[in-house]
């Protein structure tokens, strides 16, 4: 045990000079991007936090009722240089709350909301609806909840008893057969299945389908995700069923806190963001909220 | 039932602004907003039961970012955003605890 320390030390090591390269790589992007006149907000990477460099967070309605976020008397960009806007009030509060937030340093790594906004505002990949919608479909093929274990005995069990009633309620919400398998290959999901969601999900709203795309790439299931975004699972449920085989494994074998809690906070802050980036941007919530006006 | 438990989620969402604005946290945006939110909620009657039950749900989802949010920060400034420990501090973690001699080991000065 001992012997493994000074090795552990040395990883430790040869890891934070593998992050060197990236910073320079900064560097020149920065370079890149001053010679071309590209107008380039300063994010930090995931791992670098910038000095905070503002007191008060405010938001204004601008041009077409789009809400932009004011960080002293300066607007706020995207990463890609356009301007910050949400569609609504209460998306706009939530993205302020979280730069009101931050103290001394920013930590975009805590800031989900506004990381979704800017990839709704940039799309860096350029990917249209169909396209995220393919993407987020994938992940059926693979479903979490679909796989099943033969043994041991206790995680059989338990994914029979938690995850059968996500599959039972969802394949009767949305009328399909969905299944689940022992085999490696997964159990062989029916076209009609995925012709219907695909359907259902062509009636979200560009913004809406990130939030929920990033969901569903979080948790890696489908089911799991609608179960959380049609409000049957609220978000400690879906990552706990999420998490099934890990839980059990440390009920047997003893958790550790800076591994364990600390990806299960972060799943969880992650799957939050993403499930209510998906409820604000909804029509519906902006619908809603005229009804209740008139 | 829904009515004690919106008002808990209300309150640990305050608990949350609270925590991350400080004393002033009542003059904030989201605090105004929460607070037309829930009483607007509160009084929409049978009729809403829907939309209230949604807005419970929503409220429970952003109470659950906030929270996950700082104990994951925390986590995050306890064991990693300090960088390189040394090989006491990495057998702290783990439980154990590195040799010591009690008279020294005879080649301090």
């Amino acid at each position: 045990m001992f012997a493994m320390l000074p090795s552990l030390c040395r990883f430790h090591r040869q890891f934070s000079r593998a992050l060197l390269p990236l910073v320079s790589r900064q560097v020149e992007l920065k370079l890149l991007s001053s010679s071309t006149h590209v107008q380039r907000a300063k994010y930090g990477n995931a791992t670098s936090e910038r000095k905070k460099f503002y007191r008060d967070v405010t938001i204004s309605q601008g041009e077409g009722g789009l809400y932009e976020i004011n960080l002293d008397r300066k607007k706020l960009k995207t990463p890609g240089g356009k301007l910050f806007t949400v569609p609504n009030e209460a998306l706009a509060i939530a993205v302020a709350t979280e730069w009101d937030a931050q103290k001394d340093t920013l930590k975009f790594y805590t800031m989900h909301l506004t990381t979704l906004c800017n990839t709704a505002l940039d799309n860096p990949t350029h990917r249209d609806k169909d396209q995220i919608i393919s993407a987020a479909l994938k992940f059926l093929d693979t479903d979490t909840v679909c796989y099943r274990v033969e043994e041991p005995p206790g995680l059989v069990e338990l994914q029979k008893n938690e995850w059968d009633p996500v599959l039972d309620w969802i394949e009767r919400r949305y009328n399909v057969v969905i299944g689940s398998s022992f085999s490696i290959m997964g159990p062989q999901i029916p076209e009609e299945t995925k012709e219907t969601f695909r359907q259902h999900l062509g009636s979200y709203n560009f913004w809406s389908l990130i939030g929920l795309e990033y969901v569903i790439n979080q948790l890696k299931s489908v089911v799991l995700s609608f179960g959380l975004i049609d409000r049957h699972l609220t978000v400690e449920q879906a990552v706990l069923l999420a998490r099934l085989e890990e839980e059990y494994q440390i009920q047997r074998w003893g958790n550790v806190e800076w591994a364990h809690d600390y990806d299960m906070y972060e799943l969880r802050a992650r799957t939050a963001a993403g499930a209510l980036f998906a409820y604000l941007s909804s029509e519906s919530a902006t619908m809603k909220k005229k009804i209740l006006q008139d | 039932m829904a009515a004690a438990c919106s008002l808990r989620v209300y309150r640990s969402v305050l608990k949350e602004l609270r925590h991350l604005q400080g004393s002033e946290y009542t003059q904030s945006m989201a605090y105004t907003h929460l607070r037309e939110q829930f009483r607007n909620n509160q009084v929409t009657g049978e009729r809403h039961c829907r939309a209230q039950r949604e807005a419970l749900h929503t409220s429970q989802v952003y109470l659950c970012l906030l929270e996950s949010t700082r104990l994951h920060l925390d986590l995050h400034q306890q064991y990693h955003a300090r960088g390189e420990r040394g090989p006491d501090e990495v057998a702290r973690l783990v439980g154990l605890r590195l040799p010591t001699q009690p008279g020294g080991k005879g080649w301090e000065k």
